[in-house]
């Protein structure tokens, strides 16, 4: 009886992917068919998955399947998504299943990544559950002859006068195999029953009583333990290692060498780490010094790559009409960080009949798919990658590089399945970190305090290096002795931006002008950790907003209010401050103060306020987050306690990253290995949270999950500076810095 | 080498090394999900187990060490249908988002309040202080535990 759970999961699986191929249809364009001339833009992802039946099917037993190509990362998206689809369909909550990113039967949504899955695959849904709605309630109405406007509508229950026939007694002569319209308009707020509801979510019941919750917990018949043993340091050669030794080993199945690949699997977990170490011991590794300098030299460094510069934003007004004008410089600095996820990366990986199935916890199915299809040398149809949970990955961290790794092991295990798991020090050492980044801003001040020209220069490396576009991005597939290189990785343009996200002030200034200096090459891998670039933009810029409302003796809200001509944004740095009891130009006493910053992540979704309340221990250093107070508007909000719960994340996290975090490595290897090497938040150092949501239900849903975290670092550093009257511009304001700085 | 181990009231014999970390018996022998690798190193709390009392981390405690005596797991709380009035209360909290960690917090909880059943927040914080978590759920499982024993009480 190995794994119930997941044993029934997967002939559950197998038996719903056969029903379903005969269902289940893609985009036209998909196939390659000729799509027909300038098909009409749909709203959200409804534009590239066209099809209603990519998106949702009514069951006979009472239940709808809805289909989303975004994948639960611990957000709540799941829930979120079904909310929205009971509430179009007119269908209670519990009767949703979700059915989410597996190339075998979800619709294609790339990456679930940027705060963007409400804003695409909830729109999809909606739009596609409204449009299915009506479907069946003219198939309804013909059974009834009557009418559909005639219809009243409730659970699936479709009543006229006394005459009734329901969704489940429809299902079998509905069609969804067509081509969406988007012509039905959805709901009007006010007559949701579920959107905007705090609905309980779905996946934490079984987390919290030991479910089968994560890709971590599968179990497959037959399934044997990977381990994986990384190169001495990144450009290590492999000279010798001793296989044979290790084969002898209890319980070792396979040893993988495969040129600087190694791998072994093993009957039991243990037996797998033992024989993991010992090909780690006895291998021989070439390397050379080759990463840049730690410490404040790396920031120099940086400014002297080889970079790619590009004026991402400019605007030429008017200039001051003469009088006294002040010029402010700046520079800021942010180290490399890691994701961090709590539990190392995971992957499940089978070869059979020539065909790799691997469940994940990517957050891009399709991507990784094709990536590892490429690095396995195998077509891209005979790979199927399916999404099971994993510990939180706050963007691009080991999960797409350990599925590669589960597959190459997989091919070396005669048709059993491996489950592969990074150690602590794979986690660490190779997880893709969020970039080093420099920004050096400069303004001028009008006699009136008003800034009448803003300069920001940003200096980092790319922000996503995930599957996708040519090559292969998978860590092993550059190891292997047949090596895929990865694909020259590009900046995503304006206005969303990449290493340049929120450097766009959203303020009004007269004259503006934003560089990126793009840096493309990485001695150390970097990719989308949460934010991309806007967290340490948003620090750069809202700190500077605040060294200029000094310098103009000006309040930090009153300065930023009057650059603010968005209403929204005013709403909101208002509600933050009233809720927070903002008293203007109130001084810090040495060692308390309170910092107040805004942002509009990507300068496209959440509009987010936060007032943090610090106090600085001057005799060690250390400085608490008391508390902070955010206040944010999501447009249309779908659940409360969702958005809620993504904020209060966002402010610990990045109240951890900004006081703590940094990767710390030599010029030949990294040195973080465990969490004493990388400290993050505890228990005794959270700040007290506090959200004000202002919902905006005639506006479209803006993602959150990211829209916190630059302000709560600018935040801190304005509140310590309101303390303290000393200037933190470089991160982590780690005890050491913060004491010598008070010194 | 079998080893019996006394889990949840049942005695289980593991064919494992006396060195195999209780962790690897309970997960893959006992097919039990709650206990977490985390890290392998005793610092981050997603694999704790209570063993007589105390909370544990089985990821660093050696299967031999621990013959003989009770050992509880998650699962040994209650269940989704019954759950415990600590699994209760992080449904009712909502804390958790990833919750990878939330084994940890709630073994490491329900030692806790074994022992101190009207901790305040500081002594909560302070049990959970070498417990990690990453999405910034804290708030929320301080809120849950006060919750457990408040409902307890």
């Amino acid at each position: 009886m190995k794994n119930k759970k997941f044993t029934e999961g997967r002939r559950e699986f197998l038996q719903q992917s056969g029903a379903i191929m005969v269902g289940f249809s893609l985009a036209p364009a998909a196939f390659g068919q000729q799509p027909a001339p300038k098909p009409a833009l749909l709203p959200g992802s409804l534009n590239a998955n066209r099809m209603l039946d990519s998106w949702l099917r009514i069951n006979p037993n009472g239940t709808v399947t809805v289909f989303t190509g975004k994948a639960e990362l611990g957000q709540g998206i799941l829930t979120a998504l079904a909310q929205i689809a009971a509430d179009e369909l007119d269908v209670s909550y519990e009767r949703i299943e979700m059915i989410s990113a597996d190339t075998s039967r979800s619709p294609n949504e790339g990456m679930t990544a940027g705060s963007l899955s409400v804003e695409q695959s909830g729109t999809a849904i909606r739009y596609a559950a409204a449009e299915a709605r009506d479907i069946l309630l003219q198939l309804a109405a013909t059974r009834l002859g009557v009418t559909a406007d005639k219809l009243a509508v409730g659970d699936g229950m479709v009543t006229v006068g006394g005459a009734k026939t329901t969704y489940w007694d429809l299902a079998q002569n509905v069609n969804f195999k067509r081509e969406a319209t988007a012509r039905i308009q959805p709901k009007a707020p006010a007559r949701h029953q579920v959107i905007g509801k705090p609905v309980k979510r779905r996946d934490i019941p079984k987390k919290v009583t030991g479910g089968s919750a994560y890709v971590q917990d599968m179990r497959l018949p037959g399934m044997v333990f990977g381990r994986v043993v990384r190169p001495s340091s990144r450009r290590a050669q492999l000279e010798s290692c001793d296989e044979a030794a290790v084969r002898r080993m209890p319980g070792v199945v396979a040893v993988v060498r495969d040129g600087n690949f190694l791998a072994v699997a093993a009957e039991r977990e243990e037996q797998a780490i033992k024989a993991a170490y010992a090909l780690r011991d006895s291998a021989k590794w070439r390397e050379s010094p080759d990463l840049p300098p730690q410490g404040m030299a790396l920031y120099e460094h940086l400014q002297k790559l080889p970079s790619q510069d590009s004026v991402v934003n400019s605007k030429v007004g008017a200039l001051a009409g003469g009088g006294q004008v002040s010029t402010l410089e700046a520079s800021y600095t942010r180290p490399y960080q890691c994701h961090a996820s709590i539990g190392p990366s995971c992957a499940v990986a089978q070869v059979k009949d020539d065909k790799l199935s691997v469940w994940t916890h990517s957050q891009g199915v399709y991507p990784l798919r094709q990536h590892l299809a490429r690095v396995m040398r195998m077509p891209e149809p005979s790979v199927t990658a399916i999404h099971v949970e994993g510990s939180g990955c706050y963007g691009h961290n080991g999960a797409d590089d350990v599925a590669c790794d589960a597959a190459l092991v997989a091919r070396a295990t005669k048709g059993r399945p491996v489950k592969l798991q990074w150690m602590r020090e794979d986690e660490f050492g190779w997880e893709p970190y969020g970039s080093a980044m420099v920004m050096k801003l400069k303004a001028r001040l009008d006699e009136r305090g008003h800034v009448v020209d803003w300069q920001h220069d940003v200096w980092s490396h790319p922000h996503s290096t995930r599957p996708g576009g040519p090559g292969s991005n998978l860590l092993a597939g550059s190891h292997i002795a047949n090596p895929l290189s990865m694909g020259t990785p590009e900046n995503s343009p304006q206005p969303s931006g990449a290493a340049d996200r929120n450097a766009v002030p959203f303020y009004e200034f007269p004259n503006q002008r934003i560089v990126l200096h793009y840096l493309p090459e990485m001695p150390l891998r970097t990719s989308a950790l949460r934010t991309l670039g806007a967290y340490a933009n948003v620090f750069a810029l809202e700190s500077f907003i605040d060294e200029l409302a000094a310098a103009a003796g000006a309040d930090p809200v009153e300065f930023r209010l009057r650059h603010m001509q968005d209403p929204r944004a005013r709403a909101v740095i208002e509600a933050a401050a009233q809720k927070a009891g903002w008293k203007p130009k109130q001084k810090g006493d040495g060692s308390r103060g309170r910092g107040f910053a805004f942002a509009k992540y990507k300068n496209l979704a959440a509009y987010v306020a936060v007032i943090a309340d610090v106090e600085v221990d001057r005799r060690t250093g250390k400085v608490q987050v008391m508390k902070a107070v955010a206040a944010v508007d999501a447009g249309l909000i779908i659940n409360p306690d969702g958005v809620s719960n993504q904020i209060e994340g966002g402010i610990i996290q990045s109240t951890s990253w900004t006081l703590k975090e940094q990767v710390k490595f030599d010029r030949q290897r990294v040195l973080t290995q465990s969490w004493a090497d990388y400290p993050i938040l505890t228990f005794p150092e959270v700040p007290a949270v506090e959200v004000v949501l202002l919902n905006h239900p005639d506006e479209r849903s803006l993602g959150v999950g990211e829209g916190s975290q630059g302000p709560t670092a600018a935040a801190i550093a304005n509140a310590i500076a309101n303390a303290t009257g000393k200037r933190l511009r470089d991160l982590p304001f780690t005890r050491e810095r913060v004491k010598a700085a008070l010194a | 080498m079998a080893i019996t181990i006394t889990v949840n009231g049942k005695p289980h014999s593991v064919d494992a090394a006396p060195d195999t970390p209780l962790l690897y018996a309970l997960r893959n022998d006992l097919e039990l999900n709650g206990a977490k690798f985390g890290c392998g190193l005793a610092q981050c709390g997603a694999c704790t187990v209570i063993i007589e009392g105390k909370a544990v981390r089985s990821c660093a405690t050696p299967l031999a060490s621990v013959a003989g005596k009770a050992i509880t797991t998650i699962e040994g709380l209650g269940t989704s249908a019954k759950p415990h009035a600590l699994q209760k209360a992080f449904m009712e909290e909502q804390a958790a988002q990833c919750g990878y960690c939330a084994n940890g917090m709630i073994m490491t909880a329900k030692a806790l309040l074994d022992k101190n059943p009207r901790p305040t927040e500081a002594q909560i914080k302070k049990a959970l202080a070498a417990n990690l978590c990453r999405c910034g759920t804290h708030n929320r499982i301080v809120r849950a535990i006060q919750r457990a024993a408040k409902e307890a009480a």
